[in-house]
């Protein structure tokens, strides 16, 4: 029993970290539809920001995820207006490789800058876990929970009850009658792949600490991002949260009941169903039109 | 794919080909290394290609091979054995290079055996630890690392020393992992310790909480680590924040202890490292005076400390197209392994048994006492 709580606990603090990975995704695949292969990239970039701010600059955790926020919300619109905007009306595979270019090109670039050597962020909180009756969490998982909890929560108000969000959502739902409608079109779109970039970006320097730094880093990150978009449903960010949960709960339990080797596998077995069974995802409240 | 599209990578085709020179025949020796400078296990790549550099430069100072200077053409092999097979392909068939060294894990030096054979070129495996490597009946392979089994039998004398009566296993899900796993597992078998669990993770995940939950309810004294630094590193912050206490001992000379001390402090203390470099004791190593020598080189040109434990082994594996067949591990000496007619070379390296104790590298104490 006391090894099914922890197993669920060890889920449900992974999971937390997915959906902060998927929900950045989710609005850039999901409204914007840009198949951005560079998202593990910004939070590459963000955890590489986290750790020059702690570690060599000396500044506090939140100074230092301050930081990575601006950066990647900096790169984020710098990527949407120089890069995006002149293709906007070109076919979602054209801007599937451009963002596979980005994602080439600031990978090299970050092993260019940093070499391949792991780096490990320091934070100030105790090694020592907190010990709830039969199970354990280290304070810094605790923490970033918290934290990718009030993320989530701040994104899902932004797109759902701003000014701002409410213009993200007209603009993809349809882009002529919000143009008409005197939704400046061109700002969205980057101030959109700019708020998930920095998602991105935020998630890289909250988990760098838990985790370590190096260049490829992005990839799993991006592999499992994608993974919660599908399971969430496209732009859905509730749902991105769920499908970050659920997927993070299935590897968990697949690798302790199942066999660790296949832990992976557990995750995309639940993903084949849901795209066999319910191919707009789990959490769609009914098939999305055009 | 619209037309324009293939029109351009013809384009790009053509001035790859026009790129290609052909080699040289008066120019130095060019040794092939494949290693991985980059992806999950990049760092210990990046030390032994240092370690190989500094070789080249002690060959080159001295004269070079045969009146000819050393030349190393580096590929990275991004820590995938699809990119070490046609690194091997490119070193072989473009740069002409007539031998290599790499390609660190085992499944990447698997990947490129094939191609060894099929052109014949022979390869100096370095790090790689899986059996099978020596056993496939491929006679271009020269090991000078120990395979697995000679790891577990070099470690049997201290089985009971260590105290390991009920054991359980986390390995990476590669070819070196899982041969680890069988080979430590039978040996402790033998020496009458209870083998529990074996549980695997990818090479580059980074979250181990399920292995360790699992592995923390098989209640065994010891767990036997099979990975790369990075990974040890994971494993190691991820036990202590789970309350796993048992001894930890790592195989396959990955662990550079003192990275392990940077990165996971006290997470690490205690832990137990089979490693075939001691810099920290160069004078035990079996020739204390080059070992002495590489490990002030290695501080000359100011690389890390920690890369040492890997560094070695780069310069292991140039040294020895020397003739002169005394490396930093100790001598280096072929016998045959594998199937008959067909059989491969393998070294019988040097293995060491280091301690981290009060966030310092120690002999253990029954190494010390001695």
């Amino acid at each position: 029993m006391a090894e099914l709580l922890q197993h669920l606990l060890n889920g449900l603090v992974l999971g937390g970290t997915y959906a902060l990975l998927g929900i950045g995704l989710t609005l850039i695949f999901g409204l914007m539809n840009v198949v951005n292969f560079a998202h593990g990239e910004f939070y590459t970039l963000g955890a590489y920001v986290s750790f020059a701010a702690l570690a060599l600059a000396g500044a506090g955790f939140f100074v230092a995820l301050l930081a990575a926020i601006v950066v990647g919300a900096a790169l984020g619109w710098l990527c949407e207006v120089a890069l995006l905007r002149p293709l906007r009306n070109e076919s979602i595979d054209t801007t599937m490789l451009v963002m596979i270019g980005v994602w080439i090109a600031m990978q090299n670039a970050e092993l260019l800058g940093w070499g391949g050597v792991a780096k490990s962020i320091p934070h100030p909180f105790p090694t020592a876990p907190l010990v709830l009756g039969p199970v354990a969490i280290a304070p810094l998982r605790l923490f970033v929970l918290v934290l990718a909890a009030g993320l989530i929560a701040a994104a899902w108000l932004l797109v759902q009850k701003t000014k701002l969000g409410r213009a993200m959502r007209a603009t993809f739902q349809d882009r002529d009658t919000a143009a008409l409608m005197g939704v400046g079109i061109g700002r969205i779109h980057a101030a959109t792949f700019a708020f998930g970039s920095a998602l991105a970006a935020a998630a890289g320097a909250l988990l760098g600490p838990i985790f370590l730094v190096y260049p490829s880093m992005g990839d799993l990150a991006s592999l499992k991002a994608f993974s919660v978009v599908i399971l969430g449903g496209l732009g859905n960010l509730p749902g991105a949260t769920l499908g970050g949960l659920l997927l993070g709960i299935a590897e968990e339990l697949g690798a302790g009941y199942i066999s660790s080797g296949y832990r992976d596998a557990a995750g995309f077995v639940i993903i084949i169903l849901v795209l066999l069974f319910r191919p707009s995802g789990l959490f769609a409240r009914q098939e999305r039109i055009a | 794919m619209g037309k324009r599209s293939i029109v351009l990578v013809a384009l790009v085709l053509v001035a790859l080909a026009a790129l290609t020179v052909p080699g040289h025949p008066q120019s130095p020796i060019r040794i092939g290394v494949i290693e991985p400078l980059s992806g999950p296990v990049a760092a210990s790549g990046n030390y032994v290609r240092m370690g190989a550099e500094i070789a080249r430069d002690w060959i080159n100072a001295k004269g070079g091979i045969a009146g000819r200077k050393v030349d190393l053409l580096i590929e990275d092999n991004k820590s995938d054995p699809k990119e070490a097979a046609s690194a091997a392909e490119k070193l072989i068939v473009r740069d002409k290079v007539p031998a290599i060294m790499g390609a660190w894990g085992s499944s990447m030096t698997l990947a490129a055996m094939p191609k060894l054979e099929e052109y014949g070129v022979p390869m100096v495996v370095e790090t790689s630890s899986a059996a099978s490597i020596t056993k496939r009946g491929n006679p271009w392979i020269f090991r000078i690392s120990p395979p697995s089994e000679m790891e577990a039998l070099g470690l049997e004398q201290y089985v009971d020393k260590l105290g390991v009566k009920r054991v359980d296993f986390l390995a990476v899900n590669t070819d070196w992992g899982r041969g680890s796993i069988s080979a430590f597992g039978d040996r402790l078998k033998k020496k009458g310790a209870v083998v529990g669990v074996a549980e695997f993770m990818d090479q580059s995940a980074t979250d181990m909480n399920a292995q360790i939950t699992k592995i923390k309810a098989a209640g065994g004294d010891t767990l036997f680590l099979t990975t790369a630094v990075e990974q040890i590193t994971l494993v190691m912050k991820q036990a202590q924040e789970q309350r796993l206490t048992r001894k930890i001992v790592t195989t396959g000379g990955s662990s550079s202890p003192t990275q392990l001390i940077k990165q996971a402090g006290a997470a690490a203390e205690g832990s137990y490292h089979i490693v075939f470099f001691m810099p920290w004791f160069p004078e035990s190593m079996p020739d204390g005076k080059l070992a002495r020598a590489f490990v002030d080189e290695w501080a000359k040109r100011g690389h890390p400390f920690e890369g040492l434990t890997e560094g070695f082994r780069g310069h292991d594996g140039i040294a020895m197209w020397k003739v002169s067949l005394m490396g930093v591990n100790g001598p280096i000496k072929f016998e045959k392994d594998g199937p008959a007619g067909k059989e491969s070379g393998q070294s019988k390296p040097s293995i060491f048994v280091v301690q981290i104790r009060d966030g310092k590298v120690a002999l253990p104490d029954f190494l010390a006492k001695k």
